[in-house]
């Protein structure tokens, strides 16, 4: 079995990491596994971690009011979703159900956002990370909002 | 295709309703003995008499020549006045125009096919002739973007694919209700998952303008070239010979050099607002 150190260390997201950072998100991070249909969290929850998913997919789902909730995304393996964490006041802004059995790593992200307080470097490396998951979605969200498969289009 | 400009009487056999505004309707031509051959990626005008003409893609199986297969959104007059049409009425049909997708290029490739919306349609031709002759490709992945699941055409048959080991099939809508245990999301995510061999895949797109405009780009961040990459086009047909122009696009006519393109042939014209 694989330690945490060495999923990491292969995880693309952490990608040319050094290995001092490794260590210190090793001690942020835990295995975690959610069943078919298992909530992660609840929008307006706490955000205090992020995940990288080893196996499965996980479904976000707004809920409009008065309406069904929508899925708006799926992730899946080696997807790093979550970044509520870094940003006040610290709440999701969906819902996260598992719509498989999902193994995945959760990284505590209050753990962390003390580790980058204390060392800028490392903010900036995960900064960086994670603006550009951040930008994609928001591509992919620009380009659904489109709705480039409507009649109209 | 002796008389260009003459269309030939087609009567309806079926009208199958594919999803809430796209069914496909099939048709056999009235006269001539050796049924309608085409080639996948050609479209044909059909007419609707007291109406007018619409291009429209051939969706069917190039090697059933006896019948002839066209998938239709009703958004026009004509494709409109199509959707209330029944088994048994007459429509005129010119062609088949155009040029086809590289079908002689793509052998011994592996072929990635990426396709959104009514886009499946005109690719629908090609997957029945890459399964025909499965042997002579390598791997064939077809990846597809709808608008939600009731939206995505061809259900039935892309649940076949999906189930055949010797393909890679995967579809994501924009949005899906509780339930949807599919992708959710954009078309252009799936084709890392497809993990192409930028050395060894031709690519071919079929969607709205804009959604193949961010699939090249994908698939050049994948290293796969622009001579690599085929597309089909789509303007306001009309003559489908080349001589009324309105389908000019720079110095190509959609209708007599397209609707199929490699993309290095209109790269610098592809994309442009003022096109």
């Amino acid at each position: 079995m694989k330690s945490l150190k060495t999923i990491l260390e292969e995880h693309p997201f952490f990608k040319e990491l050094e290995p001092k950072y490794i260590e210190l998100l090793v001690g942020c991070a835990s295995n975690v596994r959610f069943e078919a249909g298992d909530i992660l969290y609840h929008e307006g929850d706490q955000a205090d971690s992020f995940f990288l998913i080893r196996q499965g997919k996980v479904a976000l789902e707004m809920a409009p009011p008065n309406k069904e909730p929508m899925i708006i995304d799926t992730v899946e393996e080696d997807l790093v979703f979550g970044w509520s964490w870094m940003v006040p006041p610290y709440k999701w802004h969906f819902d996260a159900q598992a719509l498989t059995l999902v193994r995945a790593i959760a990284i505590d992200g209050k753990c962390l956002r003390q580790k980058c307080e204390n060392d800028h470097e490392l903010g900036y490396e995960l900064f960086k990370r994670f603006f550009s998951v951040v930008t994609e979605r928001l591509q992919h969200t620009r380009m659904q909002l489109l709705d480039v498969y409507g009649a109209q289009t | 295709m002796p008389q260009p400009m003459v269309p030939l009487p087609h009567r309806i056999l079926k009208v199958r309703r594919e999803t809430g505004d796209v069914f496909s309707i099939e048709t056999q031509p009235e006269t001539g003995e050796s049924g309608f051959p085409f080639s996948p990626g050609q479209f044909n005008m059909v007419y609707v008499f007291g109406v007018g003409e619409v291009p429209l893609s051939i969706s069917g199986d190039p090697a059933q020549t006896k019948t002839l297969t066209h998938t239709i959104r009703g958004v026009g007059w004509v494709t409109r006045a199509l959707q209330g049409i029944k088994k048994g009425d007459m429509i005129g049909v010119r062609g088949p125009f155009g040029t086809p997708w590289p079908m002689q290029e793509i052998a011994g490739n592996d072929v990635l096919i990426v396709a959104g919306g009514v886009g499946l349609a005109p690719v629908r031709p090609v997957i029945y002739q890459l399964l025909a002759e499965r042997e002579k490709y390598g791997n064939i992945s077809i990846l597809y973007g709808a608008r939600s699941p009731d939206d995505m055409l061809y259900g039935k048959e892309l649940e076949k694919w999906r189930g055949r080991f010797d393909l890679h099939v995967d579809v994501t809508v924009d949005s899906a209700k509780r339930g949807w245990m599919g992708n959710v999301g954009v078309v252009t995510q799936l084709i890392s998952k497809a993990m192409p061999d930028p050395d060894n895949t031709l690519a071919m797109i079929c969607g709205p303008e804009i959604m193949m405009r961010f699939t090249v780009m994908e698939l050049q961040r994948q290293g796969i070239e622009d001579t690599g990459i085929y597309l089909t086009m789509e303007r306001n047909m009309k003559c489908a010979v080349g001589f009324c122009g309105h389908c000019q696009f720079g110095s190509e006519f959609i209708c007599k050099d397209g609707p199929v393109f490699r993309y290095d042939r209109i790269r610098n014209i592809f994309g442009k607002r003022e096109m």
